[in-house]
């Protein structure tokens, strides 16, 4: 187990660093980051004096490892824009993406994994059927027509929840729905095909040889087993979600990162968005890495080798 | 008379396929004592896991199981639902199975999954559970025994997996044991300790036990019953002494005339082989099934209706139109 920690912790630094690097060059994606930062009608004096005193001029290499070490020691630069510290805006934002995520995250299990559990003990049953459409229209349907959708029926027409804002719980629930419906096909079929092929294992049989009372045989014994996959999958789609609730966020004008991400790219604020992309991905890293672990404590065969 | 354990009478098994409706069991009849062991012998795919998996009731979902008895020490269970099944599976009738690798549940610790099976059945603490679970390991020779309790499956190789099986089909101290050929996954070497053991524990806790094998050889030496299936039917059933000294069948005849015999069959002789190959079981079959094989096969064979009938001796049976006296005749040296 510590050896397989130690590799997986290996490999997520690796990756941590690529994406770093990434990072790094998105400040040069525009052209001369000096140019960009002077400003327009910026004199040839002003720029060579940016480059100066932002470093501009140095090897590149230098650059980086300088932007590196700032970086983990939470420093991520300034917004021009906002005229403020980029990680304290960021780390402010943080939160609401985290709850938005958490919430999409818990709807998409409730609803998936029961489904996906119910279809794979009936197959071609009707629930399965009904399981399956869910899953080819949350495939087939784009996340910010949906969410459009559910603000037509739920606020416009039957003005039952807010449209905007973060004022109470309720607006976070079309937000929820809209970004969670997005993973449940891929949730719900994993547990689905998880299941299907957990019960019809020979150590099912012995289950039920034994005795074993129905629901035993299929929590302890069929769900414990399908699960250990569909933990992972969370785990990653978690990580989507936070990258992908841009789109819900600006939709439902909630002040998360993916709201001022898109607030950020509008403004060209080019630290702003180096940095989010940073976080997210370092997020993302974490997401993967954690899920590894779960996943070894999840199953002995990993765990106890 | 010792008490009878086992009965089934008329089992049928059917399943419907793409290409119709597949019988793999036709009518099985048998019977075991408590103290006994019976020995189910045929070829690959006559039948004798489901025949055994339909006394179990754990046939696969779609399989149809009829039977005019299954009765367990007396109590008829062809009609019981699954709540008077599930009671007593693994507690008066327990089965192990032919894959010791994938058996058992690789989330769970062996002590888990052995504690488990008496405490659905039995009221008992865990620290009682434990102890039996204890007492078990050691009674199928398995060492360091408490030390095990922690570990899971995959730490084990698959003789001690089997072992752990056994020892969790006696958990609750059943009457009949069924083990679908329990050592065919297993080294040569383990086969046989794992069979003396089941051997020794059917006779140390006076069950019944069914042994289903292709192993003739096992067969000769714990068996005190023997039937032999060939394509979903019983073809020959009796004492082991009256199966391997005067076998009526002709199939039977073949079974033996297949394996080699310690100190009657000379180095360099011919074994025997049977020709052909196992019928289609989907549909109706009439007349002998092994009409196809069989070297004596006449026109009668084809068509008609062959039922069990009785040799010589008392307890003796099997499935033939001709007389045993007549079936000696047959030789499958040639054939190989
Ligand atoms: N779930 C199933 N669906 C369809 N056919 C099946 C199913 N299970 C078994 N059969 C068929 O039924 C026949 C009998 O199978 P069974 O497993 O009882 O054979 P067996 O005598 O135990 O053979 P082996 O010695 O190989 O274990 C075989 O022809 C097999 O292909
Ligand atoms: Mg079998």
């Amino acid at each position: 187990m510590l050896i397989y920690a130690v590799k997986r912790f290996g490999i997520a630094i690796l990756v941590a660093l690529t994406v770093s690097v990434l990072s790094f060059s998105m400040i040069y994606l525009s052209g001369d980051p000096a140019i960009a930062l002077a400003g327009e009608g910026a004199s040839q004096e002003d720029i060579e004096n940016v480059r100066r005193v932002y470093g501009f001029d140095r090897p590149i290499i230098f650059q980086y490892v300088d932007w590196l070490l700032n970086a983990l020691s939470g420093n991520l630069g300034h917004s021009n824009y906002l005229k403020s510290d980029v990680a304290s805006v960021i780390f402010e934002r943080l939160p609401t993406t985290m709850i938005l995520g958490a919430c999409a995250l818990g709807f998409a299990l409730i609803l998936s994994i029961p489904l996906g559990v119910l279809a794979a003990i009936r197959p071609n049953s009707l629930i399965d059927r009904i399981a399956l459409t869910i899953a080819v229209i949350g495939q087939a349907m784009p996340s910010f027509w949906f969410a459009l959708t559910l603000i037509l029926w739920f606020s416009i027409t039957w003005r039952l929840l807010p449209i905007t804002g973060t004022g109470s719980w309720l607006n976070f629930i079309m937000p929820s729905i809209a970004l969670g419906y997005y993973v449940t096909p891929a949730v719900m079929r994993l547990t689905r095909a998880g299941m299907m092929e957990v019960l019809s294992s020979d150590y099912i049989r012995t289950a039920r040889a034994k005795g074993l009372r129905p629901a035993t045989v299929l929590f302890k014994h069929a769900l414990r087993n399908a699960i250990i996959p569909v933990v992972s999958l969370a785990a990653v789609q978690f990580g989507f979600m936070l990258g992908g609730s841009i789109v819900i966020e600006t939709i439902f004008a909630i002040n998360g990162l993916g709201f001022l991400a898109w607030e950020s790219i509008q403004r060209a604020d080019l630290p702003m968005m180096q940095a989010i992309v940073l976080v997210l991905s370092v997020f993302y890293i974490v997401l993967t890495f954690l899920a590894d672990m779960l996943n070894a404590f999840l199953d002995p065969r990993i765990r106890v080798s | 008379m010792s008490e009878r354990i086992l009965e089934v009478e008329d089992l049928a098994v059917s399943i419907p396929v793409s290409a119709g409706l597949l019988r793999p069991v036709q009518g099985i009849s048998l019977h075991v004592d408590r103290g006994e062991t019976l020995c189910i012998v045929g070829e690959s795919g006559c039948g004798k896991s489901l025949t055994s998996l339909a006394i179990m009731d754990l046939l696969p979902k779609k399989a149809k199981r009829t039977a005019n008895h299954i009765r367990l020490a007396g109590e008829e269970l062809g009609d019981a639902g699954e709540r008077v099944m599930s009671d007593i599976r693994g507690n008066r009738m327990s089965m192990i199975f032919q894959e010791p690798m994938t058996s058992l549940n690789p989330a769970y610790t062996v002590g888990n999954q052995l504690a488990e099976a008496l405490k659905r059945h039995k009221n008992v603490s865990d620290a009682e559970a434990r102890d039996r679970a204890i007492y078990l390991l050691e009674k199928v020779g398995i060492t360091a025994a408490a030390s095990r309790l922690g570990q899971y499956p995959h730490q084990l190789s698959g003789g001690l997996r089997q072992r752990v099986m056994i020892a969790m089909a006696l958990m609750c101290g059943p009457d009949l044991i069924i083990a679908d050929e329990p050592t065919t996954a297993l080294d040569v070497t383990i086969q046989a300790q794992i069979l003396h053991l089941l051997a020794e524990l059917q006779r140390e806790f006076d069950m019944g036990l069914v042994l289903i094998t292709h192993d003739l050889g096992v067969v000769a030496r714990i068996a005190d019953r023997v039937s032999v299936m060939y394509a979903g039917q019983i073809v020959e059933a009796g004492s082991a002494e009256q199966i391997f000294t005067s076998p009526a069948h002709p199939y039977t005849r073949g079974l033996l005339e297949c394996i080699p015999v310690p100190g009657k069959t000379r180095p360099g002789e011919r074994l025997g082989a049977i020709p052909g190959i196992v019928p289609s079981l989907i549909g109706d079959m009439p007349g002998c099934h092994f009409a196809s094989r069989c070297p004596l096969a006449h026109g009668a064979c084809n068509t008609a209706q062959v039922a069990l009938q009785d040799a010589s001796d008392s307890g003796h049976a099997y499935r033939c139109v001709l007389p045993a006296s007549e079936t000696g005749t047959v030789d499958f040296k040639g054939a190989a």
